[in-house]
């Protein structure tokens, strides 16, 4: 009997078991994670959950007859890993043996060095993050949201809903302008200021005042903000810190090849999830990590066959990987939804409509059209995402 | 038969489903998902594969 062990409890690790199974994997599987809770899904956590409208209870992934028989080992952080001698250790002193590993640990909240106080400084990544912060987020709070992401955006909006006065707080020039391009950001973030959001963009915090708790923030321009409480929402951090010592290409994330393996020679190794760097044929092989909601069960779609295969000593399917990045995020009443990679666009294009109302936008760097957004155009991206999915045979 | 059924105070209609079974998920012109209550059972793969990439995970399939 084989053993794979998958490390990381959330949607790649499920995703992954789930698509072991497909490809003919029979024997056991074994998931490790910190949390407490079995899979569930994030996303609601900056918008419904936050806001009360959810129970956690709801955000369970449904999981497939076909991993019934998974052992779950939850509540259990990794502490490292050999490759050598096939073998994970966890934070708890077990050592769980492995014929194959998944590694789906997945990313965690970047979190700044500030001096002042650290009571009342929130991440929010878990179920168990949201429920902190809700606790806090009542009307006539004053909160300060650090990033103007996807993350800090969706706080802010939930935020104004639920009554708090809101600052948002960032080094960028717009919200959003990484996966949004200038123009959308700046739309986006008038948006937010009609319903009350103010922005400090191109500032940072330098220092919090209180006692235990913050009570204000000084930002770089001098300027005092008060705050009852502070959500960080600044990017993340590969959790990759179990894996050193095994000679593998940690730079960021986890390196892996179009198959989703990890090249090494000691064990069959496979990533998936926000942490997997992995090259993507539609977009020029460079390896990239992509942190959009779709990537864990893509990823995972490719990983299980590759493990499963290399479990049964055949060579597993090398051709390109051909996902497409996707993502959607919910502010007030306004949809946004893209495919592709907009991040790497060299322009914007508004092709239809305005961006202060619904509108598509094309975003192309040199090899043509690389992502599009629709703002309320749900309806009107598919010609676009068979576009960008035929840029492979396109050569591009 | 497969059984589908969709939670529509879940839904967001953000019609990723419609992309892995497009003959049992659509958006109808005012951005509203339709769906097909049953469907054969040789399309149980590809409706698994839109429960999968809901976003909101709102469909169920028996």
């Amino acid at each position: 009997m084989r053993r794979v062990v998958i490390v990381g409890a959330g949607l790649g690790g499920l995703r992954a078991a789930e698509s072991l199974r497909s490809a003919g994997y029979t024997d056991s599987i074994a998931i490790v994670g910190d949390e407490v809770y079995l899979p569930y899904n994030r996303p609601p956590l900056s918008k419904e959950a936050l806001a009360g409208g959810i129970d956690f209870e709801g955000l369970e992934f449904r999981r497939k007859a076909s991993v019934d028989d998974v052992e779950w080992l939850l509540g259990t952080p990794v502490a490292g890993c050999d490759l050598s001698l096939r073998t994970v250790t966890l934070c708890d002193g077990a050592t769980l043996e492995f014929d194959g590993l998944v590694v789906a640990t997945g990313i965690r909240p970047r979190r700044l060095p500030i001096p002042g106080p650290t009571g009342g400084r929130y991440a929010l990544r878990t179920a168990t993050d949201a429920l902190a912060v809700r606790e806090h987020l009542k009307p006539g709070a004053t909160v300060i949201i650090m990033g103007a992401g996807f993350i800090g955006c969706e706080v802010a909006a939930t935020a104004i809903k639920l009554g708090c006065t809101v600052h948002v707080v960032a080094l960028d020039e717009e919200p959003m302008v990484r996966p949004l391009g200038l123009e959308l950001g700046a739309a986006m973030r008038r948006r937010h200021e009609a319903q009350g959001v103010r922005f400090h963009l191109g500032h940072t915090i330098v220092a919090f005042s209180g006692d235990d708790d913050v009570r204000s923030a000084t930002l770089s321009d001098g300027t005092e903000l008060k705050a009852d409480l502070v959500i960080e929402a600044v990017g993340s951090v590969a959790n990759t810190e179990w894996l050193r010592g095994n000679d593998l290409d940690l730079s960021d994330g986890l390196l892996t090849d179009s198959a989703m393996q990890v090249p090494t020679t000691l064990a069959p190794v496979v990533a998936v999830g926000d942490l997997a760097r992995h090259p993507n044929g539609l977009f020029g092989h460079v390896p990239r990590r992509i942190e959009h909601w779709n990537m864990p069960t893509e990823t995972a779609r490719r990983a299980g066959p590759t493990l499963a295969a290399l479990l049964r000593g055949e060579e597993p399917d090398r051709s390109p990987f051909l996902g497409l990045p996707a993502f959607w995020s919910d502010q007030y009443d306004t949809k946004l939804q893209s495919f592709g990679m907009p991040g790497i666009a060299d322009n914007a294009e508004v092709t239809s409509g305005s961006v202060d109302e619904a509108c598509i936008i094309e975003y192309f760097d040199a090899s043509g059209l690389v992502g599009v957004v629709g703002v309320d155009r749900t309806t009107e991206l598919a010609p676009y995402r068979k576009a960008l999915l035929a840029r492979h045979e396109q050569g591009r | 038969m497969v059984k589908v059924t969709v939670d529509m105070d879940k839904c967001q209609h953000y019609g990723q489903c419609c992309f892995e079974a497009e003959d049992v998920f659509a958006l109808d012109e005012s951005g509203k998902l339709v769906y097909s209550k049953e469907a054969d059972e040789s399309r149980r793969a590809d409706i698994e594969s839109a429960a999968d990439v809901c976003p909101m995970q709102a469909i169920t399939v028996e």
